[in-house]
């Protein structure tokens, strides 16, 4: 009976400690807060760089928008036609082949590993590839690019061409939509599938008409983050050989000759160029920092669509 | 479908059940094509090694070993040091990490544990549109920005370009995969598991890192390689802001400017029009991308491993 009592009093004095102990939880609150803050200092790095860019950029923007947009590469950084409209048609289609070879390939994959292939070890070897190539550094593929569609295959691709540079970046972003792809197939429900089925539709038809449709917006956000992968990507194109210094000819948007012609520029080249150009002229570093802007107009209004698309198809399908 | 319909008349059989032989030949035709861009993939992979082993190789056979451990990265004098290279990198990657190591996996801990999902909501996306910005970008708010007010001001380092310029920006630029990886992590945890502790007793601190973080330790670790893997092969930023072009005498101090792998390839390849010098610069490019290129397949393969262990666990 003693014993038990004991226990009795020293569990009751312990609960009675606990109840009465301070409702704040000092150590507690200061994990929490330096977690917070953690977080805070990265959007507060976005946010000094968004203002950073701007400010340095908001001479030309508000000076001469038009202009910038119409101007070509210049060896002085106050030459009244400098601007980007050679590297936005160079930007513009290295998108078009990013579209036309990443996205059906991409797209095509996912289906097949998704919907086709037997659970096995080639299967399993596919996908590790896919998962292998996403994370290999995109200068190893500005390598591949250089080897294979500038030297090997030059005669078909005009070398340090449009189209070399294309088609290597089109190689860059494809295990992205692969993979993102292949998650938006995976979430479609089962039920979905067997009711295809069961009123006589084939594979394919089932595909088509069930898996496809549902699977769209997941794969659309997909393709829109990895175009934006794409097109500020800029370490291949340096190898491939975005050209330094004056380019030569300036092609309008949709003139096809531009493809395999032995010169390009692209967005994100021209920042580089620019920065560097800085060095000996100050006033390239607004230029550049004006091109950013134009840039990152265009990646941050991909990127914000496929978050934005990808929440609201979450919640709605819960 | 006509031709699949049964007439009652003559009553079912196998053959009703057979598909038509046109549409079983269009959905072959269908399913094949679907394989064959299965197979680009590999066949890119293929590609990639071809392309790297072949140059490297001539590199390799015909390089004076040497030169390939020197004094420096001079490559049109034929002075190939990777270990220049191979240093700047490390430390590039070692910097990078101290800055997006407490950044990404405290974002992560404050998103998965702490956050309200109104703020989650909020936060999250933010974090992501920071995670799409071009390295270019990156590059320049390195050189232009952390330079001068971050490098120069707390270290006493030159405002333009350095190694630790550099590695303080590509560190911003890996903070979102950690973050990200981390949370996903963080999150397969299941419930009861937090259930459990609180039910002990335990703090809300007590139960996310005596808790929460051990079980999730297999994928913080592939949050981390994979952030490594990446700052490694991460290329603009570093030769934008490392403070060195086209060559570099072997330094390890943080403050000076030099080469990385990534960044000495770049420069290499952009000098001037086509890649010369000293008889084997184009192939020390590939060299370089080889030794690269080993290193980051290594670190994905073990990162990817970690991400198994977690989805085979809960």
């Amino acid at each position: 009976m003693a014993k038990a009592r004991l226990i009795g009093d020293r569990t009751s004095k312990v609960m009675v400690q606990a109840m009465e102990r301070r409702a704040t939880d000092v150590r507690g609150r200061v994990f929490q807060i330096t977690l917070l803050t953690t977080l805070l200092i990265s959007l507060f790095i976005l946010g000094v760089l968004i203002v950073d860019v701007v400010v340095d950029s908001w001479g030309v923007l508000t000076g001469r928008p038009g202009g910038f947009l119409a101007g070509t590469m210049r060896s002085l950084s106050d030459d009244p036609k400098l601007g980007v409209h050679q590297a936005l048609v160079g930007t513009f289609w290295i998108a078009v082949f990013v579209a036309v070879l990443a996205f059906p390939i991409g797209i095509g994959a996912a289906i097949w590993l998704e919907e086709y292939a037997l659970k096995n070890r080639f299967t399993r070897f596919i996908e590790l590839n896919i998962r292998n190539l996403a994370g290999v550094p995109s200068i190893v593929y500005g390598l591949l690019g250089l080897f294979l569609f500038v030297k090997s295959l030059g005669d078909l691709t005009g070398g340090k061409s449009i189209a070399a540079a294309g088609i290597t970046l089109a190689i860059l972003v494809l295990p992205i939509v692969i993979i993102t792809a292949q998650e938006a197939i995976r979430a479609v429900p089962q039920g979905l599938k067997e009711g295809a089925y069961g009123v006589g539709a084939t594979k394919w038809t089932m595909i088509r008409s069930q898996v496809l449709p549902y699977a769209a917006p997941g794969i659309f956000t997909g393709t829109l983050l990895s175009m934006s992968r794409g097109i500020g990507e800029a370490a291949p194109l340096l190898l491939v050989g975005a050209v330094t210094g004056r380019l030569g000819s300036n092609p309008s948007f949709f003139d096809l000759s531009a493809i395999n012609a032995e010169a390009f520029m692209a967005m994100p080249v021209i920042i580089v160029e620019w920065v560097q150009n800085s060095g000996r002229d100050p006033g390239f570093a607004e230029a550049a920092a004006a091109a950013i802007v134009v840039l990152l107009v265009f990646v941050i209004l991909m990127n914000a669509a496929a978050i934005f698309l990808r929440n609201h198809f979450e919640k709605k399908r819960g | 479908m006509t031709d699949t319909r049964v007439d009652p008349a003559e009553g079912f059989s196998v053959e009703s059940l057979a598909a038509n032989p046109r549409q079983a030949r269009k959905e072959r035709l269908i399913r094949d094509s679907l394989g064959a861009t299965a197979l680009v993939s590999v066949l890119i992979s293929g590609l990639i090694i071809w392309s790297l082993f072949s140059e490297a190789w001539t590199f390799m056979v015909e390089v004076d070993w040497g030169a390939v451990w020197d004094i420096g990265w001079f490559p049109r004098r034929g002075i190939y040091d990777i270990k220049t290279l191979i240093v700047a990198s490390l430390i590039i990657t070692g910097i990078a990490m101290i800055v997006a190591g407490p950044l990404g996996l405290g974002a992560a801990i404050y998103l998965s544990e702490y956050a309200r999902p109104g703020v989650r909501r909020t936060l999250k996306p933010i974090l992501e549109i920071l995670a799409g910005i071009p390295s270019v970008v990156l590059g320049f708010f390195a050189l232009e920005w952390i330079a001068p007010n971050v490098v120069k001001t707390l270290f006493g380092g030159p405002a333009a370009g350095s190694l630790l310029a550099a590695g303080i920006g590509v560190g911003v630029l890996v903070v979102p995969l950690v973050a990200s990886i981390s949370e996903d992590a963080m999150k397969a945890v299941p419930m009861s598991l937090r259930e459990a502790s609180s039910g002990l007793g335990a703090r809300k601190i007590t139960t996310t890192v005596r808790v929460v973080l051990p079980a999730a330790v297999s994928g913080l670790m592939a949050a981390f390689i994979v952030a490594i893997s990446r700052a490694l092969g991460e290329t603009m930023v570093v030769f934008m802001a490392g403070g060195a072009a086209q060559t570099a005498v072997y330094t390890h101090d943080p403050l000076d400017g030099s080469l990385t792998m990534t960044a000495g390839m770049t420069s290499l390849a952009r000098g001037t029009d086509s890649v010369v010098g000293e008889g084997l610069t184009f192939q020390s490019l590939f060299f370089v991308g080889l030794v690269l290129f080993v290193v980051t397949f290594g670190l994905n393969l073990v990162a990817d491993r970690f991400v198994h262990r977690v989805r085979e666990q809960y």
